[in-house]
């Protein structure tokens, strides 16, 4: 059972630029296995948006069914969730994200969530290019139904009971990108170096923004022969490595020339690719793909922001709402009155 | 042999093919008759198809203004050879058949006690026209030209209603106001007009129809102005027969009125969703976020939405629905209408659940009860589903005017702002604290620390905590229990009407008649014509489920209650024996299923076969009622 945190805090616990310490992002205490993969997620989350100092109750949080979709009540105890319908929570946030253009929207699903039951919603989502970001929590298998394997598992994967795969895996990233999203990484829940600055860039990103996380099952999938268990997940990470710089932060650290490659958000805000990364095209879908492809062939987990659109337009451009959020508008805005009626009512007869 | 006549009153049938153009010329010709004053109700039956297929167009004209169907046909103007030998057979005796006699009529479709008036349309088209699209399309207003002249319409009020068709376009008006004189000539010219069923403005016997000012509108434009009036900003939705025509409208209407003078920008969208799950979806985000947002749809939409019916029922999120039901189950008959969601409706979704519904009868009432959707949906923090259908939706009606109160307020419900947060002592979404079922909701983004909470279609306690406890879910839903009884007291209640004073009635049993929606127009229409035979019948119009309590009254005052219905299982009676606690037997169904709307001839033949064999049966139980 989920219980809240002691309100009680070290006080010497730094503060952003809003005044908020890194608790005051905390949820409540998680509930899921000890060393889940996803618990990494919710805490680079939690200081992703306290780096960001972005004020915690302008996020709204949005989840389907499974364990990636409980963690939303383990980080943002400040924001309000909403934990919706297997597979569905992509219609859910595209609604929310039209009512009120000015929260930051967050989603969380898994690979059953996304892959199988919400693939429909999914493709549409990045379709309309929702201004949100979506991380799936992807551990190729059913958690919550005790681990059967889930339609992102690898060709040949050996899951706890021994079974091998017999079916192709879904890439998530690879489809995000051919899709034409706007924002697509791939990250893996243990390596927060990567993952924060992923999660950042994605939420200061216009338009639809999508983390692909491997996140571990201990229980059901970190097994020898599990192709995202820990071990082969560490064994074969291929890391891309980035920074990111909010807007108006002073850009404190130096970049040497050539060694990475700078990409200005819409905002103002900057990611810094760099070392491995610097030959990369990350403003190319072609190069995304053929890196993800040839990864997938040798076996290795590819992982860095692999697509960006600096200028990507979002959903609410494109529908061409009104600066003023809808949900805030009132009868005057909204209601023609009886002349408007009456003259209507005169064209019927 | 005998014609039949009548003035003001009488069935007028067209049989054409889809996809040729005779839907405008058939509304031209019911709007005519309509402008002339006289009471009209045209009815489309058509093909889940575009083009080749057979289409119907039934006119019905009643001085008394009964707007529903009759039943039968006066005048069958056929001009699809595919269904004439069924046409001819449908014409009631002394009646009359219009057909295109540029081809001979053959020898079988010839009826010796109705009359016959050939008029060679193609041929006249032919030799008239040259471009070959008009010699098609014209063909359906030379039609329209010679009813005029047979039935006595104002030509002058037809030729301003095709200047008003074509304006911008007045190329046009030139010949088809020729092919409306043609026709009108070559009637005049080649039969004795008009015939013995005619119109006559200066005899009208519905003056609650003259005096208010009718309009002529179909339901789903009205339901769409009904959301643009009651401030629906997201509208969400997928394609589907016979419910597009609802966010055609919202369309059309939002993009005249709801752009933000400011910035030339939208105070609206439209989501074209790519099932009924996620239009559902978007309207439980949009509404969860406080935007006032709606669906419109049909039967096989409400099964895909039902899940997300069951998490707005289970999480409280205002939910507003426009069914406008059609034939099911499955694919049915997807553009005839039924009234057959009524249960799927009322209890959508898996688990305990129960949902307000609206039944409307009138565009009128699609257009209040739109609007009062959205405050009920608020106020009750729930789903409400309207349920219109086909007929209604999609055809013309006769209507009162809509009207509008410019003081009407927006009932947004128990939402608290940051101020009623900052001085709340404590607050927990889902405790009841009024008594009355509804708690308070808050809205993302409202408070920097106050108000946050899990919205989730799993169990959870009044501090909206997860939890699996039996006590804390049994408190949870018997709660929304609660809220249900307090929806009866917020939703339109039923109308009853002053029984029809009849002289000697020929039983001594109490009998009512319960309807709702389209069944309403023929059923009163029905009544009126039994009270005629001596059979007295009190009726009560259904405008909401749950059901207000004199309802049940309604029900125990009377010895037999028929509750007239368009399904095959009499839904609505199971929903009120269900409801109510009322056994089987005090409620006799009256039924029509065929997919076209119920006529108030079946509506009394029905009755009076029932009260033949069930009058007996309830005396023999009661023999106090004789």
């Amino acid at each position: 059972m989920s219980y809240y945190k002691p309100k009680f805090r070290h006080p010497s616990l730094p503060e952003n630029e809003l005044g908020y310490t890194v608790a005051d992002y905390d949820g409540a205490v998680s509930t899921l296995c000890a060393g889940c993969g996803h618990d990494s997620i919710s805490a680079a989350i939690r200081n992703a948006c306290f780096l960001s100092a972005i004020p915690p109750h302008r996020i709204a949080k949005l989840s389907g069914i499974g364990c990636s979709s409980k963690t939303p009540t383990y980080f943002l105890g400040r924001s309000h969730g909403f934990n919706s319908v297997h597979g569905r929570m992509p219609s859910v946030a595209t609604g929310a994200s039209v009512a009120n253009r000015d929260l930051i929207y967050l989603g969380i699903s898994g690979d059953g969530d996304t892959a199988s039951i919400g693939m429909g919603q999914f493709v549409h989502l990045i379709r309309r290019n929702v201004n949100m970001t979506y991380i799936v929590a992807n551990n190729g298998c059913y958690g919550l139904t005790k681990g059967q394997d889930s339609a992102t598992a690898d060709l040949g994967s050996v899951g706890k009971s021994g079974v091998k795969n017999q079916f192709d895996g879904i890439d998530l990233a690879s489809l995000a990108v051919l899709q034409g999203a706007s924002f697509v990484a791939r990250s893996f829940s243990g390596d927060k170096e990567q993952l924060e600055p992923l999660i950042r860039a994605a939420m200061a990103h216009k338009g639809f923004a999508f983390i692909d996380v491997v996140s571990p099952c201990v229980t059901f999938a970190n097994n020898v022969g599990s192709t995202k268990s820990y071990a082969a997940t560490r064994d074969n990470l291929e890391v891309m490595p980035l920074d990111f710089v909010p807007m108006r932060e002073e850009i404190r650290t130096q970049y040497k020339e050539g060694s990475s490659q700078a990409v200005t958000l819409h905002d103002g805000s900057i990611i810094h690719l760099h070392k491995a990364s610097k030959d990369y095209k990350a403003d190319s879908r072609e190069s995304a793909l053929i890196a993800l492809q040839s990864a997938n062939e040798t076996g290795k987990v590819l992982t860095g922001l692999l697509y960006i659109d600096p200028n990507s337009q979002d959903l609410n451009h494109t529908l061409e709402l009104a600066p003023k959020p809808l949900n805030s508008l009132g009868k005057d805005e909204l209601c023609p009155g009886s002349r408007v009626l009456n003259s209507i009512n005169e064209g019927l007869r | 042999m005998k014609q039949i006549k009548g003035v003001n009153d009488f069935v007028v049938k067209f049989a054409n093919v889809n996809g040729t153009g005779s839907a405008s010329a058939n509304h031209l010709f019911a709007k005519a008759i309509f402008r002339m004053g006289v009471p009209v109700s045209p009815r489309n039956i058509f093909p889940s198809n575009i083009q080749g297929l057979p289409t119907w167009y039934e006119v019905r004209v009643s001085s008394k203004g009964y707007l529903g169907r009759r039943g039968g046909v006066d005048l069958m103007l056929c001009v699809n050879p595919q269904t004439m030998e069924d046409d001819v057979a449908s014409v009631e005796p002394g009646g009359y058949f219009v057909y295109d006699s540029t081809r001979p009529l053959a020898p079988h479709l010839k009826r010796d006690d109705i009359s016959y008036f050939g008029v060679p349309l193609t041929e006249m088209c032919m030799r008239e026209f040259k471009v070959a699209r008009l010699q098609q399309l014209l063909k359906n207003v030379v039609y329209v030209g010679a009813m005029a002249a047979l039935l006595d319409i104002n030509f002058s009020i037809l030729k301003d209603l095709l200047s008003d068709q074509f304006k911008g376009k007045e190329k046009l008006i030139m010949p088809n106001v020729h092919a409306l004189e043609m026709g009108y000539q070559f009637a005049q010219d080649h039969f004795k007009c008009p015939l013995p069923i005619r119109l006559d403005p200066s005899i009208n016997e519905a003056p609650h129809i003259r005096e208010s000012q009718h309009i002529l509108m179909n339901g789903n434009t009205a339901a769409a102005l009904g959301a643009i009036y009651g401030g629906a900003t997201v509208a969400a939705w997928y394609p589907i027969t016979p419910s597009t025509s609802v966010v055609d409208a919202f369309s059309k209407y939002a993009e005249r009125m709801r752009i933000d003078p400011g910035t030339g920008k939208r105070n609206f969208a439209i989501l074209q969703a790519e099932d009924e799950l996620a239009a559902m979806g978007i309207v439980v985000g949009a509404s969860w976020n406080g935007a006032r947002a709606f669906t419109a749809t049909s039967g096989p939409g409400l099964s895909l939405m039902s899940e997300f019916l069951g998490l707005a029922y289970f999480a409280e999120v205002p939910v507003v629905l426009i069914d406008v039901q059609r034939s099911g189950p499955s694919t049915g008959m997807p553009t005839r209408s039924q009234q057959s969601d009524i249960l799927a409706a009322a209890y959508a979704s898996h688990g305990d659940t129960k949902h307000v519904l609206l039944f409307p009868a009138t565009p009128r009432e699609c257009f209040d009860m739109t609007v009062q959707a959205f405050d009920l949906a608020e106020q009750l923090q729930t789903p409400v589903i309207m349920m219109s259908d086909l007929d209604l939706g999609m055809n013309d009606w006769m209507s009162p005017p809509l009207e509008w109160d410019d003081d009407y307020e927006m009932n947004r419900g128990k939402v608290l702002n940051a101020k009623a947060l900052e001085e709340a002592e404590s607050w927990g979404r889902y405790l009841d604290v009024d008594g009355d079922g509804i708690c308070y909701r808050t809205l993302p983004g409202t408070h920097p620390d106050k108000g946050a909470f899990f919205t989730r279609g799993s169990s959870k306690n009044e501090m909206a905590v997860y939890s699996e406890k039996g006590e804390d879910y049994v408190r949870n839903v018997d709660r929304l229990l609660r809220k249900f009884e307090t929806a009866k007291s917020y939703v339109p209640v039923p109308k009853v009407h002053d029984p029809i004073p009849v002289k000697k009635p020929k039983t001594k049993l109490k009998l009512g008649a319960l309807f709702f929606g389209t069944s309403a127009s023929p059923s009163y229409e029905a009544v009126e014509i039994l009270a005629a035979e001596g059979y007295p019948i009190d009726v009560m119009r259904i405008r909401a489920f749950p059901f207000h309590q004199s309802l049940d009254m309604f029900v125990h005052e009377h010895d037999i209650v028929f509750v007239i219905e368009q399904n095959r299982d009499g839904q609505m009676r199971q929903l009120i024996m269900n409801e109510c606690h009322i056994a089987p037997d005090k409620l006799t169904s009256v039924l029509n299923y065929s997919g076209t709307p119920i006529t108030a001839r079946t509506i009394a033949d029905q009755i009076r076969q029932a009260l033949k064999t069930t009058s007996a049966e309830v005396v023999a139980l009661h023999p106090e009622t004789t």
